[in-house]
């Protein structure tokens, strides 16, 4: 069994702070980590690979610094990683990169189950997965809690409006993973690390999977950001400072006076 | 990389807007570095139109052949009773106001299994058709099947909009269309507008405190989705029946490759449901840990209320993803909304801001979240917090 896990390095949102003036995000110095959505895919993968001998790959799009979320996965079990990283691809929306990745995905060839986070923490569209799909000519089952598969068949548990989904699906499927809130990501040893220095990575440019140039980058993009802008002003309100007691004694003052309590 | 002609004067309004910092004046002409990302932000800013991205050799269609303003309606499905979800009368509501603007029809369009007594309520909306795909085969939703059914309509009639509620199903469905059409999809817009033509799609971007308008001038239908909550439904027309147009659509063979084995409803929740709640007390990443939230879940016992969270808490794990407030969460409109230790980004605020009554903790004076509160407190949630449950115990003794 193949499986392909597709993967995007993405700024630690919990670490980055906004510039109170352009409303940007400060980026400089802002750990990059493993999309926290990407990194649970991974490690259900490498479940699927303890269970039933499965090899995985790691695929990502992005600059060449992106090469280092390959090497976490690599580190943490992974067996292969493709890094595409073209100029080509700058300005591509989510229907261009998902057809770039399918399109790698081809062209590593052998596959029976592709999983993806839902989303990237830094864009939230859960858009690319389905692309991918798609393009593949594949089913999808999106939003996706916990995985188990053998030679032929996956059965996931998929999150609906109030409730969940046990679902099957015959091979090859592309599943999305949604983690659970408390979930806490794995790193890999020093060791394991060391060890799997020797893991092959590969680098591909648009040229090297054969992708078509009107579908890359700008050009496959329907997306076009019109203007940006502040959120609009407002009227600041009341605003109180003092002590902890002086300020949870206004509060519950408010609260009378909207007649929140009595 | 962004295209920076001789016209710059260096004025700088450019570096500043950048989301990626890749701008920057050098010899005062601004300049883009490798992180450029294409995205387009900064040249609407130009002052001299110095910026641009490059031309790209997209065939143009003939998008005046493109007519009509639909929305995909979802009907609810716990395996056992079927409603329509109210956020499709949501969708029509704005979907009115946009065919109006564009002197175009508006279509509900309804996939699924004995549909016809939804008829009348969608009709309500200022609904002008109803394309109704209806079959056994359609009683339950699944990704192939509503999918092919949706590109078959789509590509028969050539709507201008299609606009999907970005819950579970629509969040499943609108991408493989888009993908299939070769066409644009924004996820979670807070706002939808018609300019020059154009769907103009807002929603906060690039992760900071900054919103976007994102179009699709060369490609339709132009595609949104759009979380619950988020437009008011309005009945503009309550004695009127929309023109029913069935289709027969046959149900594709890959729809059987995956199949759904069974379905558990969660148990109603103790708590109210937060977009339901009258009073919402919400905790940002500065509540820090389970007992700051803590702290959140006695005053909102206290107060007949529940309790929320910014995307910040969520990601530390302080509160499942359900208990999102904000663009990719929930969003509410409480009587009373308190905001503690939240800063106040624009993605948290487009969830919250129709409350009637904000009020915002916070110990930092200059945070955003005073921009939308009624009463601003600034101090120490943790400190304060503990007396006001205390307070409020007392005043209902």
């Amino acid at each position: 069994m193949n499986i392909i896990v597709c993967i995007k390095q993405v700024p630690d949102s919990t670490q980055v702070k906004v510039d109170p003036k352009t409303g940007t995000l400060i980026r400089a110095g802002v750990p990059s980590i493993l999309n926290p959505y990407d990194h649970f895919a991974l490690e259900k993968a490498l479940e699927i690979k303890a269970k039933t001998g499965a090899k995985v790959t790691v695929l990502s799009m992005g600059p060449a610094q992106a090469t280092a979320v390959l090497r976490l996965a690599l580190a943490l079990g992974a067996d292969e990683g493709v890094l595409l990283s073209d100029r080509a691809f700058a300005g591509s929306d989510t229907w261009a990169t998902s057809y770039a990745l399918a399109t790698a995905v081809k062209k590593i060839g052998q596959y029976d189950l592709i999983l993806c986070g839902q989303m990237a923490i830094d864009g939230d569209t859960a858009q690319t997965g389905p692309g991918i799909a798609f393009h593949l000519g594949i089913p999808q089952i999106t939003f996706c809690e916990s995985i188990d598969a053998n030679g032929s068949q996956v059965v996931v548990k998929k999150l609906i409006e109030g409730g969940h989904q046990i679902l099957e699906a015959d091979l090859p499927v592309l599943v999305t993973m949604t983690m659970p809130h408390d979930y806490v990501a794995k790193y890999p040893s020093f060791m394991a690390a060391h060890k799997a220095q020797d893991k092959a990575t590969y680098t591909w440019t648009a040229a090297d999977i054969g992708a078509d140039p009107h579908k890359l980058g700008l050009e496959g993009s329907p997306t076009r950001v019109d203007r940006i802008f502040p959120p609009p002003a407002r009227q600041k309100g009341e605003m109180f400072s003092g002590s902890a007691v002086e300020l949870a004694d206004k509060f519950v003052e408010i609260l009378k006076k909207e007649s929140v309590i009595k | 990389m962004i295209q920076i002609s001789a016209n710059c004067v260096g004025c700088g309004k450019c570096v500043s807007t950048c989301p990626f910092g890749a701008l920057s004046l050098v010899n005062r002409k601004a300049v883009a570095s490798n992180a450029c990302t294409m995205c387009g932000a900064c040249v609407s800013g130009c002052p001299v139109k110095a910026l641009s991205l490059p031309a790209t050799g997209a065939a143009k269609k003939d998008l005046s052949a493109y007519k009509g303003v639909w929305v995909f309606i979802e009907i609810s499905d716990d395996g056992k009773t079927q409603k329509v979800r109210p956020v499709g009368f949501e969708l029509l509501s704005k979907g009115r106001e946009l065919a109006d603007q564009l002197g175009e029809e508006l279509c509900a369009v309804i996939i699924g299994n004995n549909i016809q007594p939804y008829f009348t309520e969608l009709s309500q909306y200022g609904t002008d058709k109803i394309y109704a795909v209806e079959g056994p085969a359609y009683a339950r939703y699944n990704t192939a099947a509503y999918a092919n059914a949706m590109v078959t309509l789509i590509k028969k009639y050539n709507p201008s909009v299609v606009l999907y509620p970005s819950t579970y199903i629509g969040r499943d469905l609108s991408p493989r269309i888009s993908s299939e059409l070769f066409v644009g999809l924004t996820a979670d817009c807070t706002g939808l507008s018609i300019k020059e033509g154009n769907l103009i799609q807002t929603r906060p971007a690039f992760g900071g405190n900054i919103m976007a308008d994102i179009k699709c001038p060369d490609y339709r239908p132009q595609m949104s989705t759009v979380r619950p909550n988020v437009f008011k439904k309005v009945v503009t027309t309550p004695n009127r029946m929309a023109q029913i147009v069935n289709e027969m659509i046959s149900v594709p063979a890959e729809a059987s490759r995956v199949r759904i084995i069974n379905t558990h409803m969660d148990p109603p929740a103790a708590g109210m449901k937060l977009d339901e709640a009258e009073v919402v007390i919400a905790g940002g990443r500065g509540m820090k840990n389970q007992e700051g939230f803590n702290l959140l879940e006695t005053l909102a016992g206290e107060l007949g209320g529940t309790v929320g969270a910014s995307r910040a808490a969520i990601d530390l794990g302080l509160k499942p993803k359900e208990q999102q407030i904000g663009q990719s969460g929930v969003t509410v409109s409480a009587k009373l909304y308190v905001a503690c230790a939240i800063s106040g980004a624009v993605q948290h605020v487009v969830g919250m801001e129709h409350s009637d009554v904000i009020i915002g903790i916070n110990k930092d004076a200059n945070a955003p979240i005073f921009n939308v509160c009624k009463y601003g407190l600034v101090g120490d949630a943790h400190q304060i917090l503990p007396r006001i449950i205390e307070q409020v115990k007392n005043a209902k003794k």
